[in-house]
């Protein structure tokens, strides 16, 4: 199996305080990557760093390699814009632009400059809102307000969002957690089916979503990688003793 | 380390177990007990007491799902309740097989009297004592000693390949005790299967021990 992402030896810091220590794993391309562990344990920080995104946070600092395709994203003159095209990222909660559904999907894909023309334009919305799994239940509305939409739909359409600039690796950081059982269901599912094209990393609090959808999983906690395995190892046979007592609730 | 809800569940589901386990060892040490003393009356009480044990069965069944349907155990507290889950039918079915010498005994304590044969009682203290041990070493965790259980069923299947050439030479040499000589022969078919039962539980014990699988001579890691 190919790897997408192999990491080496990160650290990295808010100014002074460190927040993740000498983290190294690989994740496989066309595969979903979970990452558990108690709140504060550096996940979301170390989702962060596969796109840079913690640059925008002043004082922060990281070393250590982060190869993206062989590709060192941290390297002196790394295009950062083509790194988040290359690596999207979705949010915990859903954050839809005061526009219509379609301007939602279609402002990537045209500050970018992907498409040739309008027929292009609108294929490739088509495209990512059925990546999405949203098509069907938006494509009579697409003009109108994507604030219209249920929360469950509002999620779908950022990921429809973060799929049209046509991105390798997907970034998620608790996708689902506002969400209830039923639109939860729905991004399980379109995250399963979304491995066939991408590479999925999902930051999530529910153990038992890591458990359905993702191949492998990481636990961190207090900025350390503990334990990664195969989630069907983690969750019945894991190696460490603190991954047991976390999946079994016995510290959180 | 803090308590958890599922703490309690487990505990109850142990106990529950450990009292099934009970019951069986008891229900096979009361129908060979009535076997070799010839008791009818002890007999029909093992064939009768088989309901507690079924009605046993079922509360574990409820109990294993209600845990795994509203506790989604991880880890050990999953690799327990599978094998609890998976132990139960098993004390169940031996204590089907001590009713079946129970109901044997009820016959052959109306039929003379055989010759006593040695390597039968060894068969009945050997499953006894298995089954006994493969239920200590499944409370305690010891897998290493569930591995030694397993290669002791090979001596009750030796025994039973004598017991039968023996009651086979009796039902030539004197057909007029046939009928005596055939149920023992089904007495000793019983405890051999419990033998090769107290392996499947020792088995289950190595799973959740060591997370391993060594059924069918399969063994993972």
């Amino acid at each position: 199996m190919e790897n997408k992402i192999s990491v080496s030896n990160l650290n990295f810091y808010y100014g002074k305080s460190q927040a993740l220590f000498d983290i190294s794993l690989e994740i496989p391309n066309n595969r979903v990557m979970a990452f558990i562990g108690p709140s504060g344990c550096g996940k979301s920080t170390f989702l962060r760093t596969l796109n840079r995104m913690n640059d925008t946070i002043p004082g922060t600092r990281a070393d250590g390699k982060v190869l993206i395709d062989g590709q060192d994203i941290y390297a002196a003159g790394s295009d950062v814009v083509a790194l988040r095209r290359k690596v999207g990222m979705v949010f915990q909660k859903s954050n839809p632009f005061p526009k219509s559904i379609f301007e939602n999907v279609a402002y990537g894909i045209r500050i970018n400059g992907l498409h040739k023309n309008k027929a292009d334009m609108d294929r490739r919305v088509e495209k990512a809102l059925r990546d999405a799994a949203l098509w069907n239940e938006v494509k009579d509305r697409l003009s109108t307000s994507a604030f219209g939409l249920s929360g469950g739909q509002q999620q779908r359409l950022c990921i429809a969002r973060a799929l049209a600039v046509q991105p390798e690796v997907v970034l998620m950081d608790e996708p689902a957690s506002a969400l209830d059982p039923i639109a939860t269901q729905k991004i399980e599912e379109l995250v399963v089916e979304l491995k066939k094209d991408y590479t999925i990393v999902i930051v999530t609090h529910n153990m038992q979503q890591a458990a359905r959808v993702s191949d492998q999983t990481a636990f961190f906690m207090l900025g350390k990688l503990i334990e990664i395995n195969p989630t069907q190892t983690m969750f019945t046979n894991p190696n460490e003793k603190l991954t047991e007592d976390y999946i079994t609730g016995r510290f959180g | 380390m803090e308590h958890r809800i599922i703490d309690q569940r487990l505990e109850l589901l142990r106990d529950k177990l450990l009292l099934l386990g009970g019951a069986t060892e008891n229900a096979l040490h009361r129908a060979m007990e009535s076997l070799t003393e010839r008791n009818t009356e002890l007999a029909k009480k093992v064939v009768e007491d088989d309901n507690l044990i079924n009605q046993m069965e079922l509360e574990i069944d409820q109990l294993s799902i209600e845990i795994l349907a509203l506790q989604q155990p991880a880890a050990h507290d999953l690799r327990f309740v599978i094998s609890v889950a998976k132990i139960t039918p098993i004390l169940e079915r031996i204590a089907d097989h001590a009713g079946n010498i129970a109901e044997a005994a009820i016959i052959l304590n109306d039929e003379p009297e055989l010759k006593p044969l040695p390597d039968l009682s060894r068969m009945a203290i050997m499953a006894g004592e298995m089954l006994k041990n493969s239920l200590d070493a499944f409370t305690s965790e010891d897998s290493a000693t569930s591995r030694e259980i397993i290669k002791q069923d090979k001596s009750i299947d030796e025994s039973y390949r004598r017991v039968f050439g023996e009651l086979l030479r009796i039902m030539i040499e004197n057909p007029l005790v046939t009928t005596s000589a055939a149920h023992l022969l089904f007495v000793a078919k019983h405890l051999e299967r419990i033998g090769d039962y107290v392996k499947d539980i020792c088995e289950l014990n190595v799973y959740l021990r060591e997370a391993a699988f060594i059924k069918h001579s399969f063994e993972e890691q």
